[in-house]
């Protein structure tokens, strides 16, 4: 889609681009470069030498099982986290959605937590769990659970994934509730007509029809997993304990920031943009294909 | 609904309530701790309504900080967060709009590999090019600055796409009517274009407000000082204390502080944030 009417001139247009381009170049494309190119190098222990190794810190990565270990975590973690955040999300907007009084209240009411920075939903959950002083911990013990998350690896991943959860239910929320009101009631009523109940209406008629919102929810999560959620653990784990938390963006910033193993994080970083980059694509075929239908 | 079921009614309400209260419980529990001596808290009582150590928690959050944790003032780490967050949000608005504007109203050489490069960053978050980045921003002198906290974040590819995208949807007649009274480019877009973007302008500023608030790795790489530190990211300091345990009272007071104000943005402009998180989608 192109405008029919345009201006002309030889140097505004570059003018009005400059800023948006030199800070681009600058902090985006050139650090990009700059891992592409140190990801094939290698120093030597003392900073003097650097040679050239091919795809050799690459081969060295998926052959280090701790490598594979915190690639499986962040598997394990993202499907958790968005299966949680998107299942919980989708019941409350389901009610919402039925209820006539109240929707745009309990709206309100629940979108709050996505104003919450990652790294502060981690300390409110840690607090909340705290072994010895947390409410969450204390109601466990009632019931026969011991909790721990600075011993226990199991505990402590469950609960980061709670708080990346928390904080993200919100919007899955504010997406699903305009998915669900954006379904024709006429399409429900003759279901209803035709004697299906509300569960047989929301697996046969609501649930399908939802999912452009749910494949794009999808996306978006596991991006959000995966990318934004380093703070919960560099406040919280700090991807202990014994690295039961640790997961690729957190392993990137240690090897690379206090390991200084410049080879062996800028290869991190090119496995990373790679999986940007495929999560982008196909968010954008998505988006094309929400345009035909 | 197809059925007045009161039945199912009542259990969508019920559910919802509990729902809420489930999302809320963390809030309230950190809400009383910031209201409870260190002494209440760790003789393991679980307090759950609020006790009388609000001010002097709160009062020592904003006012002397933690010493452990650097002894930096709340108030100050509030300061910086707040410029952070106005300075993304009026920096990447600025800049994107302006490009908007030259790649839909103008034709020029490159045009397409400006409007690529700037869609390339989408796919560059800084958790991906940490170091590299870092290492530039220090070549450039911009730690522990205000610069390095805000500059380096304000390219956008999504802020650039929605406003091209307004743009498209303004009808061609205004430009011909402008250019007809003998309005130039730049009167066109300061008359014209901007009044009509003031709402996308106000959604955008709302979502990117939060997004800089809420940044915790870049404020981590680039300040040392800590006259620079942001809430957001100062809080761990208070957390991760060794060989005691942290005085929970005080940090949940600041963790209180650090989503103050961010939730009530959200809440207070419900609307446009809607429209904003919908519309950057697109």
């Amino acid at each position: 889609m192109h405008k029919r009417v345009t201006y002309s001139s030889v140097w505004l247009p570059y003018l009005l681009v400059l800023p948006q381009v030199a800070i681009t170049l600058v902090f985006f494309i050139w650090p990009a470069g700059q891992a592409l190119y140190q990801s094939v190098l290698r120093q030597d222990a003392f900073g003097l030498r650097t040679e050239f190794v091919g795809l050799e810190n690459f081969i060295d990565l998926f052959q280090s099982d701790r490598y594979l270990d915190v690639f499986l975590n962040t598997i394990l973690f993202s499907a958790a986290t968005t299966f949680s955040a998107m299942g919980f999300a989708l019941l409350l907007a389901v009610m919402a959605d039925r209820v006539i009084k109240g929707a745009s209240v309990y709206k309100t009411l629940l979108i709050w937590p996505y104003a919450v920075a990652p790294a502060i939903a981690g300390v409110l959950m840690w607090f909340l769990f705290n072994p010895t002083i947390g409410f969450a911990a204390w109601a466990l013990g009632g019931v026969g659970v011991e909790w721990n998350h600075y011993t226990n690896g199991t505990q402590a991943f469950i609960l980061v994934v709670i708080a990346a959860a928390w904080k993200q239910v919100s919007y899955n929320f504010v997406f699903f509730l305009a998915g669900l009101q954006a379904i024709p009631r006429s399409l429900i009523e003759a279901a209803a007509i035709d004697g299906a109940g509300p569960g047989k209406r929301f697996w046969t008629i609501i649930f399908p029809l939802l999912s452009p919102t749910t494949f794009f929810l999808l996306v978006v999560n596991v991006v959000y997993s995966f990318f934004e959620t380093f703070g919960i653990i560099h406040a919280t784990t700090e991807g202990g304990p014994g690295g039961a938390t640790e997961i690729l963006v957190y392993k990137v910033y240690k090897d690379g920031f206090v390991g200084l193993d410049l080879g062996g994080s800028a290869a991190q970083s090119v496995v990373l943009m790679a999986i940007v980059i495929a999560l982008t694509v196909i968010q954008f075929r998505y988006v094309e294909r929400k345009v035909q239908y | 609904m197809v059925e007045n079921n009161r039945m199912l009614t009542f259990v969508s309400h019920l559910v919802l309530v509990l729902g809420l209260l489930t999302v809320a419980l963390p809030l309230w529990i950190a809400f009383v701790a910031s209201t409870h001596g260190q002494a209440d808290l760790i003789a393991g009582r679980i307090p759950i309504l609020p006790g009388a150590h609000f001010m002097e928690n709160w009062g020592t959050a904003v006012t002397s900080g933690l010493k452990r944790a650097g002894g930096v003032p709340v108030g100050l780490m509030l300061f910086n967060s707040l410029v952070m967050a106005i300075g993304i949000a009026v920096g990447k608005i600025a800049i994107s709009i302006i490009s908007a504007y030259a790649i839909v109203y103008f034709r020029f050489p490159f045009r397409m590999a400006i409007f690529w490069m700037i869609f390339l960053t989408l796919m560059l978050p800084v958790e991906v090019r940490i170091l590299p980045t870092f290492e530039v921003a220090a070549n450039l002198d911009l730690l522990d600055s205000y610069t390095g906290l805000t500059v380096p974040l304000i390219a956008s590819a999504t802020a650039t796409f929605l406003f091209r995208q307004f743009f498209l949807t303004v009808p061609d007649e205004l430009t011909e009517a402008a250019r007809m009274d003998g309005a130039g480019p730049l009167k066109f877009f300061k008359d014209i274009l901007l009044p009509l973007s003031w709402t996308n302008i106000a959604a955008l500023f709302v979502i990117l407000f939060i997004y800089g608030w809420n940044q915790y790795l870049w404020p981590l790489l680039i300040t040392t000082d800590e006259n620079y530190y942001t809430i957001v990211m100062g809080i761990q300091r208070m957390v991760t204390v060794s060989d005691e345990e942290p005085r929970w009272g005080i940090v949940m007071a600041t963790a209180m502080l650090a989503m103050i104000p961010p939730v009530l943005v959200v809440i207070v402009m419900q609307r446009l944030f809607v429209k904003g998180l919908v519309e950057q989608e697109k």
